[in-house]
């Protein structure tokens, strides 16, 4: 009897979850932030992946509503001024924004981690200069960096995520640079070098799988911080092409008829960018409790 | 003192290759990179007799590697060349708006440190209770807004609903800048022409535009003053001063904040550059004419020496500010090592 109830699937499931459910005990508040950012997240991830579900019209129709209609039960977020349904523009919109941020950040992890990690290896001059280059675009507004990329590159999908991609680069060296330092002091790297383990077995198999915790907090905070900056390139308008549903530019054309009074087709499209930014910090501050409760005391 | 001057001259020093790094950085994005400033500025259609003779009159002709000698031998000149659609040195549009831009960074930062410092202070005192958590959240919820959402939503409160405050612009239509204008600071020229009327305008318009800088960066410093005062209030000064019975708003607020104010000193440098790309977004929602708003415009007239200008300036700056503070810090904490 004891093992019949043992694979029921009602027990599996709930074997399954057990870790989900008793892990607040161990970690308290920060679990259940990490776990509303996870679920903000994967709501804005099925948003972006299936509009169409959601969106109850199309985001570009130009005679879904009145014009610059109020917020109503047929158009709950209201229509803007070429008659488009501000609701549906914002569904799309999540598309855009996730896409750029998430290709963004894999592309500057993607160049950011091996550079760190080879930097601190090898250490002697090279890495005194790459770091030396990497701290002074550090230093600067990233947010100007990426303004004069975007305008050099020009409107597109692919400029406009290198521009955001080329700053934050350094963060991944710097944050990946100080860790593989440090790790490389460590006793059981030293012993991998008596027993004669190879530079790259030391450095693929013994220093960065212990970078990579850090990594993960860090890129979903750099997710949030590229939703910011691919949402203010759209709104000075160096973002996209038109003809996309973008928060950011979408912001940008209600702030025209602000003065008027249209609330709606600002308020929404600026909410969805809060709460996906808050979405990422959220997961990022509870992964970082958990996984190395010291990091952001530092 | 001696060793202080020390540190102060190797610090200036250590300055140097960071500004060169990213001056040669702005040449590479700028010029380097592809897409050709002269196509673009004269239109697709041009004949490339015409381009190559206007590549030939800007220079950029010339050997990648001699342009860069010439535009750092122009920089080290102070020399910012000429705008290529306007009759005018870069300099110029420059030196017009960069006040208007300090001094919204600097209102900015005024009330960044009003909100951010005293909340933070208070949630450290009342550690792990509603009010804590409540301030923690804002401090959280705070540094994801966008900054010109915020200024949008402002506007919309108390510009267009209320009505109470200005939108957009640095003084009402009626009030003539050029009566007062001398620094282009306008708070210090109302002041220094006694035209009370004016600077009350000026203010008002200064009010939202700083208000909106303010709220978003305080979130930072909510966290970081919040995380300082607990690990001070911890300290034993802190336990000697509550058993001789001194009042404990004043064990936080006098004796225990004095000595979180290190880090946040620190962490005003920093932000400095975030706020400068505030101010950029700021602008842009309140029609504020500064840096932010010159880089936009020309970057749609493709006026590229102009472009390259602003942010050449906005790098000096970054540098600056990050040298003042240390230098600050060394003075203020005798424990930094010189």
């Amino acid at each position: 009897m004891v093992s019949g109830a043992k694979y029921s699937p009602a027990s599996f499931l709930s074997r399954l979850m057990k870790p989900f459910i008793t892990a607040h005990k161990r970690y308290g508040t920060e679990w259940w932030i990490l776990i509303a950012g996870a679920l903000i997240i994967l709501f804005m991830i099925y948003m972006a992946l299936f509009p169409s579900t959601l969106a109850p019209y199309d985001p570009s129709d130009q005679a879904a509503g009145p014009q610059l209609g109020e917020p109503s039960r047929a158009y709950p977020m209201g229509t803007d001024n070429l008659s488009r349904d501000v609701l549906s523009r914002v569904i799309h919109g999540s598309r855009t924004i996730l896409g750029v941020a998430f290709a963004a950040a894999i592309l500057s992890s993607l160049i950011g981690i091996p550079l760190g990690l080879l930097s601190g290896f090898i250490g002697g001059i090279p890495d005194r200069i790459l770091s030396l280059v990497m701290d002074s675009v550090y230093s600067f507004p990233g947010l100007i960096l990426a303004i004069a990329f975007a305008a050099m590159l020009g409107p597109g999908v692919v400029n406009i995520t290198l521009a955001v991609a080329v700053i934050y680069i350094p963060t991944y060296f710097r944050l990946v640079r100080g860790q593989t330092l440090s790790i490389k002091e460590e006793l059981y790297v030293e012993a991998a070098q008596a027993i004669g383990a190879r530079r790259w077995t030391i450095l693929l198999k013994y220093i960065f799988p212990n970078v990579i915790a850090t990594v993960v907090v860090v890129f979903s905070l750099n997710i949030a911080d590229a939703i910011m900056t691919e949402a203010a390139l759209s709104y000075i308008g160096l973002g996209l092409p038109a003809g996309i549903p973008d928060w950011g530019r979408d912001l940008s054309m209600g702030k025209k008829f602000l003065p008027s009074g249209v609330w709606w087709m600002i308020t929404y499209p600026g909410l969805m960018i809060v709460i996906l930014a808050l979405g990422f910090t959220m997961l990022g501050e509870g992964l970082s409790e958990i996984l190395n409760p010291r990091l952001l005391e530092r | 003192m001696k060793n202080l001057l020390k540190y102060a001259v190797t610090r200036v020093f250590l300055t140097i290759p960071m500004l060169f790094i990213l001056l040669s950085l702005v040449f590479v994005i700028l010029r380097v990179m592809p897409g050709d400033p002269v196509a673009a500025m004269l239109g697709g259609h041009a004949p490339p007799e015409v381009i190559a003779a206007k590549r030939e009159e800007l220079g950029l002709n010339k050997p990648m590697i001699v342009q860069y000698g010439e535009y750092l031998a122009q920089l080290a000149r102070f020399d910012l060349g000429d705008s290529m659609i306007f009759d005018q040195k870069v300099g110029t549009p420059i030196a017009e708006k960069l006040p208007a831009t300090l001094e919204l960074t600097i209102t900015g930062m005024a009330f960044t440190l009003l909100i951010g410092v005293p909340l933070g202070a208070y949630a450290a005192s009342r550690r792990r209770t509603g009010r804590d958590f409540g301030i923690r959240l804002y401090g959280n919820v705070a540094y994801c807004i966008p900054v010109y959402w915020m200024g949008l939503m402002l506007q919309l409160v108390f510009g267009v609903w209320l009505g109470w405050l200005p939108i957009a612009g640095r003084t009402s239509p009626r009030v003539f800048a050029s009566l007062f204008e001398k620094t282009g600071f306008y708070v210090i020229d109302t002041l220094l022409a006694g035209n009370f009327a004016a600077l009350g305008d000026v203010l008002l318009h200064l009010f939202l535009p700083s208000l909106t800088l303010g709220i978003v960066l305080s979130g930072i410093f909510v966290r970081l003053t919040r995380a300082n005062m607990l690990d001070v209030l911890k300290s034993d000064y802190v336990l000697a001063a509550r058993a001789r019975g001194i009042p404990e708003n004043k064990v936080v607020y006098r004796h225990a904040l004095k000595n979180a104010f290190i880090p946040i000193l620190t962490m005003m440098g920093l932000q400095f550059a975030i706020l400068l790309a505030g101010a950029i977004l700021t602008e842009s929602t309140f029609s504020w004419p500064g840096m932010g708003r010159l880089l936009l415009e020309r970057i749609r007239l493709r006026d590229y020496p102009t472009i390259q200008g602003v942010i050449v300036v906005f790098a000096l700056f970054v540098s600056l500010v990050s040298l003042l503070v240390d230098l600050i810090y060394a003075l203020i904490d005798p424990r930094v090592k010189y």
